[in-house]
Formats: C-alpha cells, structure tokens, sequence
C-alpha cells in the first residue's frame, strides 16, 4: 500500500516546497500529542496538491506549519530553497471562513496583503480590481462583506490571497462551509482560476471527492499521529467538469483515498 | 418601533392619561405639594424657572462638567485600557487594583474629590471623569481582545507587525464594544457631575435642586429631574449618532450594544 518515493535525497530542483521528515507535537514530555509524524513530500512549481484526511489528522496543522504560524518539533520545511520560520511575505493562505474585515469593502479586503506589506498602491490597486472581476465580482468593489452571499465572500478571501503575487497558495478546507451545490461551482471556479494563474497550490480537504476532482497530486493522511497514507498522481484531462465525477477513472481514485483512510475496510465487521 | 401610522398617536394619549391620572390623586387625596406637586405645578414652576431665566446659567455648568468629565475620563480609559489589554505584565499588576475599583461605588469617593479639589469646576470635572471611566476602560480590554483568531492568524501569515495588527485589526474591531462604554460613560459622566452638585457646589443643576430642597420647592425639583433626564438623552444622541457614523459596517449594532452594557454591569 506504501508508494514509497526516496524521500532522504535533498529536494529536486525546481521544487517550490519540501518537506522533510516533518513531525510536530503539542505539549512537552509524555503528555504530549504527536499531531504530525514523519511527513515528506515536495511541490513542484504549478502543481495542485490536495491533502485529504478525517477531522483530526493534523491538516490544518500541517498547512499552520507551512504558512510559518506553528513552528515544526522535527525536520524541515523550504520554500523556493530557503527554510521557512515564520511568517513569509510569498505565501497567501485561503482559510475555512473567508476571514474578511467587515469594515472593509470588497476592494479594501483584498488590498489587504498590500497594505500590510506596503505594495505599490496604484499597481496593487489595478491588480485587485482585475482579481475581482476574474472571479465575477466586477461591480461589487465597493460593496461590503455582509452585502455578499457566502460564495461570494470566499471568493474575496481566495483573491485577497493572490494580490501579493504568493510563491504558493495554502487553502485550508476554504469551501467546507458553503453548501453542497456552491461548493461544487466553486470548485469548478478554483480550477479556472489555478489554470489561469498557474500558482502552486496546497489544497487542504476532508472530501475525497473535492481532493480527486481539483487536484494533479493526491496526499493521504491517516490520523493519531498525521502520516502519508498514501500519495498518488490523478491522470484526469484538464479542464475537468463536474460531470467527471461520475466516470469510472474518477471512481477509481475516490476508491483508492477511501481505502488508504480505511484500511480494515471500514464500517463494522 | 413604532408598529404602525397610529401607534405614535397612541403613545402620546397614553402620558397624557397618566399626567391626568396624577393630576386627578394629587387633588383626589389632598396631597400636599411639598410631598408630591400635581403635574400642573411642576409645569407652572418650570415656566417661571424658565421666564426667571433661572436654569440656563446652572444647565450650562452642569453640561460642561459632564462634557469635560467625558472626555477625560474616556482619554484616559481608552489609553489604559490599551495598554492592558496589549502588554501581559501591565495586566497582570494592574488587574486586582481594576477589579478592586471596580467594585467600588466610585459615587462614595466624591465627598473625598471635593476636599482635595474645592468646591469649583475641576472636582466636578474629576468626579464625572471618574463615574466615566470604567465602563469605557472595561470595554476597550474586551474588545481589543475579542479580535477573530483565524483574523489574527490571517494578519500574521501576512507578516504584519504588531502596530499593524492593532491598527488594521484589533481597534476598528473593538469599536462596537469601545462606543458601547462610550454610550454608558456619558450617561455616567452627568451621573458623577450631579452627585458632585448635590454635595457641595457653587453652580450646576444638582445645586439648584439641593437648595430647592432647603426651601420645599417640590415642584421645582421635579422640574429640574424633567430637565436632566432630557439631557441625559441628548447627551446619549450625540453618542449613538457618532456610532451610527463610525460603525456603519457594524451589522448587529443595536442588539450588540445592549449585550455589552449589560457585560460591563458597573458599579457607579
């Protein structure tokens, strides 16, 4: 079940991220909890990856260590060759709610990372403006956050993520909140964005379905402690519409990420 | 509120039928106007209050020493508050002293005020700062702190540095608790600068009524306590129409508001 790269060697060139051998635990001593064991993988420049596994198998941990908000217990975490430990100015992270300052308009939420890191204002300005209307916000500028639907909203919060021009994007189950049928469009919508933006890209997901549909490369994780289940590539033909969902390939790959999350085969014997 | 064309109408014809219901037991049980004037002799007592031009002079001391008490108590409350709710150690050397004041009926401090200060505008002023402090302190740590975890984690990830994150973050999301305490610190403001009066004052309604008390002027006492509840309420407008400005973007604002007065249940 194990697909085994060689992961001792150093980082492949060209790679944005690596990981290697990342382990984290909270708490000291015998009473600490090992949330993350032995993770090691890289991202090349422009792939999609997405990490499945069940509430409580350290993803958002993972994704916390990566975005420099949590500091790792064990191994190592690069970006673009340089070791991330702390906050970084070339990462943009998308989080479960949209997180938007209600104080702001639409414009102003996704000036944000600019003001924060005092970009160009003009430059920045034009940039926002054309982020919004590629994800269909053109006209709602100066609308404030309470004016949009919860779709919308996500939307602020993926493109206020890109206005910095981030190395990688670090998404953190951004649609687990929305409803079923929204989730699916925006799906779809993250997927156009990503083909139009090409940025690195680490999907954080509990759905399987959610993880084969946008992702080239799915992560496994099994919980109690966090470690790769299994990690395979998803040979699916660009642009994927929903209607892939139901082909037999597609099928295939759910069944692979179910049985990596269950391996007695699941439910009661 | 008003539930519909007739219910203002409604509203109005229902004072009237309690001021005639006063006005008919005052004449009804004889009752002398020393101990509870009929509604006619305090509007009799207001009108020749107002002809004498008797209340201007002490409305405007009562109004300064409110104002002024407001806003230096607020300034005040707003900088230590900050700093409490910003630096851990101050909070931990300061929090037993707040919460001992805090308990305290500051009222009870006044006679005190008024030997250090004299019997002129600063205890007046100190005494309104005071009763104004707190709530306004109390709610500017509540909310500097009620500030968003995954908000915060947002600023950092952008690498934000502290300042940022108190200026783009945790103040513009402490202004519904901060104009909260700002709406009961003004209601307080008047209740400090009154108390003051009413021990010893040269100025100010509190000592017009006081000296109203000395003569038995019922009537007049009640017309000062029409007078002063309409200050309170313009006093209170001025505050509300600041935070209908400022807090435009603030969706829960009126159940809000009454969610943090009730949280910051002060002892005067």
């Amino acid at each position: 079940m194990n697909v085994q790269v060689d992961l001792t060697k150093p980082p492949l060139p060209g790679s944005v991220i690596s990981v290697r051998h990342l382990s984290l635990k909270y708490g000291r001593g015998a009473t600490g909890v090992l949330a993350l064991s032995d993770i090691s993988f890289s991202m090349a420049d422009g792939e999609f990856i997405a990490v499945v596994g069940p509430s409580g198998c350290g993803k958002s941990t993972l994704l916390k260590v990566l975005a420099g908000l949590l500091p790792q217990t064990e191994g190592e975490v690069d970006l673009n060759g340089t070791p991330i430990r702390g906050p970084r100015r070339d990462i943009g992270v998308v989080f479960q709610t949209p997180v938007l300052f209600p104080w702001r308009t639409v414009l102003g939420n996704v000036m944000l990372p600019a003001d924060v890191q005092g970009l160009d204002q003009e430059k920045m300005r034009r940039r926002a403006l054309e982020l919004i209307g590629m994800v269909g916000l053109g006209g709602f500028e100066q609308r404030y956050p309470r004016e949009l639907s919860g779709g919308m909203q996500q939307r602020v919060g993926i493109v206020r993520a890109l206005i910095h021009d981030p190395a990688i994007l670090l998404m953190d189950e951004p649609f687990g909140a929305l409803d079923a049928m929204t989730r699916e469009n925006m799906n779809v919508e993250l997927q156009r964005i990503w083909m139009e933006r090409r940025k690195t890209v680490l999907f954080i997901t509990h759905s399987t379905v959610e993880a084969v549909f946008l992702a080239d490369r799915v992560i496994v994780l099994t919980p109690r402690p966090g470690k790769i289940g299994d990690e395979f590539s998803v040979e699916l033909p660009r642009p994927r519409k929903l209607s892939v969902m139901n082909t037999e390939p597609f099928g295939a790959y759910v069944r692979r990420v179910r049985t990596a999350l269950n391996p007695g085969g699941g439910g009661m014997d | 509120m008003s539930r519909g064309p007739g219910s203002f109408a409604l509203r109005l014809l229902f004072i009237a039928a309690l001021l005639g219901a006063w006005e008919w037991a005052v004449f009804y049980f004889q009752t002398p106007a020393y101990i509870v004037p009929a509604p006619s002799k305090i509007a009799y007592a207001m009108y020749n209050g107002i002809v004498t031009n008797l209340y201007v002079g002490h409305i405007g001391a009562t109004i300064s020493e409110t104002l002024l008490g407001f806003v230096v108590g607020c300034a005040l409350a707003f900088m230590l508050g900050t700093v409490v709710a910003l630096s851990r150690t101050v909070e931990y050397y300061l929090y037993p002293i707040i919460i001992m004041f805090q308990a305290m009926p500051k009222v009870a401090l006044v006679p005190l005020i008024l030997v250090w200060f004299g019997l002129g505008l600063t205890s007046k002023v100190i005494s309104a700062a005071l009763v104004a402090f707190f709530p306004l302190m109390v709610n500017t740590i509540v909310g500097l702190h009620s500030a968003d975890e995954d908000r915060v984690n947002l600023m950092r990830s952008l690498s934000a540095s502290r300042w940022q994150i108190f200026r783009m973050l945790q103040l513009p999301n402490a202004m519904p608790y901060i104009f909260a305490g700002l709406e009961i610190a003004m209601i307080f403001a008047l209740i400090g600068a009154i108390v003051a009066e009413l021990i010893s004052s040269e100025r100010g309604l509190g000592m017009l009524m006081q000296s109203m008390s000395f003569t038995m002027d019922v009537a007049g006492q009640f017309s000062i306590l029409f007078i002063l509840s309409i200050l309170g309420l313009i006093l209170n407008g001025l505050v509300t129409l600041a935070r209908r400005k400022v807090l435009f973007w603030d969706t829960s604002r009126d159940a809000d508001a009454s969610q943090q007065t009730s949280t910051s249940g002060e002892v005067l």
